[in-house]
């Protein structure tokens, strides 16, 4: 730019050297607050800027992750289901988890207050015919169990072991339609035998037509066949009908529920019966 | 070559201000001798060396004094751009509009200054009228005065003319 040009764009030359001296004066002086002018106009002409683009970017940042969100939501949203069901189920076995120690601390009470010699049992298969109500343990002749030993729950009476192999043994359950069990009244002390007739209830039979039973008495072992311990739980009197000349048709209701049974304790102490019936064996 | 005489011109108003001046000064009357030059090379050269010259005048003499460095410069910018175009757009060849021209310009210098005194909050003047008006006539006075003295030189008016012819070719 020549001379000529300069003098011909005087306007302008005066401008931008006026306004150069309004920089430089504003960079020396402080505003009311104490800042520079300069700085305090240049940090407000910048800060607007820096707001404007700053909204700018958030806006296009928030799009962006909108958009990305709405992208990602049904991925997102297919692993949040897996990870609920993973959770319901790991929820779930928890929850069985907890039912089968308290089971298994039930177990250990009956134990603890039977005085005998137990062990306990798993329960792994449950009967192969329909006809028949049998289950299998995972324990056997090898864990020293036998035939005709006793197997309890914390409810009450089981069944019997009826064969047994080296690491499981198959329990004739005692609503089994071949089961039966020396059986008296708890608060009569009326005898009788319980049998099994394939059925949820038990049929209580040979109880006198005099004995005094009522619906609801609590029914335990005798102890007389010498399978069972004295004076476990069987059930409870659900009726009582007349049934002919000399005995009560009585029907009782388990106490343990068969079909919910996932422990079991198998007493390995023989019962005086079974110890007397040895040795005469013997 | 312009450029070297106006330096020079700025150079030796700086000198004399800092020197001769405190021997003149009487009372509130005072004289700013690089405005003068500023002034004078405004109506000689027109408004693009005006400014320049009162631009570099104006911020040698605030780096040489206490206050903020601009002020001065920005006075004295808008002086000699004014003052350029009075020169060239009117006729200022006689003492009186010269006369004129510089207190005005003193005027405008003086107001520009305490004017943005005033807006950035500097410490004001004891009594600006008085001083303003002092200075203006002190101004006016040496600076129609320079005119004459240059004129008055042998030769002087002759080199004036055909400088300004080469100009106008």
């Amino acid at each position: 730019m020549s001379i000529l040009e300069i003098r011909q764009h005087a306007g302008y030359l005066f401008l931008a050297v006026t306004l150069g001296h309004v920089i430089l004066i504003s960079a020396q002086v402080n505003s009311r607050s104490g800042v520079p002018v300069l700085e305090a106009v240049t940090f407000g002409v910048f800060a607007e800027a820096q707001r404007s683009t700053s909204k700018g970017v958030s806006g296009v940042r928030g799009f962006w992750n909108r958009y990305g969100g709405l992208r990602n939501v049904e991925k997102e949203n297919a692993e949040l289901k897996q990870k609920l069901e993973a959770v319901q189920v790991e929820l779930q076995e928890r929850r069985a988890l907890a039912d089968r120690a308290r089971g298994l601390q039930e177990l250990l009470d009956l134990r603890d207050r039977s005085k005998l010699k137990t062990t306990a049992a798993e329960i792994i298969a449950s009967s192969a015919s329909p006809d028949f109500r049998t289950l299998t343990i995972d324990k056997g002749t090898s864990s020293g169990l036998r035939t005709d030993m006793a197997v309890i729950a914390p409810g009450g009476v089981v069944g019997r072991i009826v064969t047994p192999s080296g690491r499981a043994a198959k329990v004739q359950l005692l609503v089994d339609r071949n089961a039966a069990a020396g059986a008296l009244v708890e608060r009569s002390r009326a005898q009788g035998v319980v049998k099994g007739v394939g059925e949820t209830r038990l049929e209580l039979e040979f109880v006198s037509e005099a004995a005094d039973v009522a619906v609801g008495d609590l029914v335990v072992t005798s102890g007389i066949e010498g399978i069972f311990p004295k004076g476990f739980t069987i059930g409870r009197v659900d009726t009582v009908e007349k049934s002919g000349p000399a005995y009560k048709r009585i029907t009782v209701m388990p106490a343990v529920d068969f079909s919910a049974l996932e422990e079991v304790l198998v007493v390995l102490t023989p019962t005086p019966a079974r110890e007397a019936a040895e040795e005469s064996h013997e | 070559m312009r450029a070297a005489g106006v330096t020079l011109a700025i150079a030796l108003a700086l000198v004399l201000q800092t020197t001769l001046t405190q021997f003149l000064v009487r009372g509130t009357i005072a004289v700013d001798l690089v405005l003068v030059v500023v002034v004078y090379v405004a109506l000689m050269s027109g408004s693009v060396t005006g400014l320049l010259a009162g631009t570099v005048a104006g911020l040698v003499q605030d780096v040489l004094s206490t206050g903020v460095v601009g002020i001065g410069g920005l006075a004295k910018t808008v002086v000699g751009f004014l003052a350029g175009i009075i020169g060239t757009q009117f006729i200022v060849a006689r003492p009186l509009p010269r006369f004129l021209v510089f207190f005005g310009a003193t005027l405008l210098h003086q107001t520009i200054t305490i004017g943005l005194g005033v807006v950035l909050g500097l410490r004001p003047l004891g009594s600006p009228y008085a001083g303003v008006a002092g200075q203006a006539l002190g101004n006016a006075v040496v600076g129609t005065a320079a005119f004459q003295l240059v004129e008055l030189l042998p030769g002087a008016v002759e080199r004036r003319r055909m400088a300004k012819t080469r100009l106008r070719r």
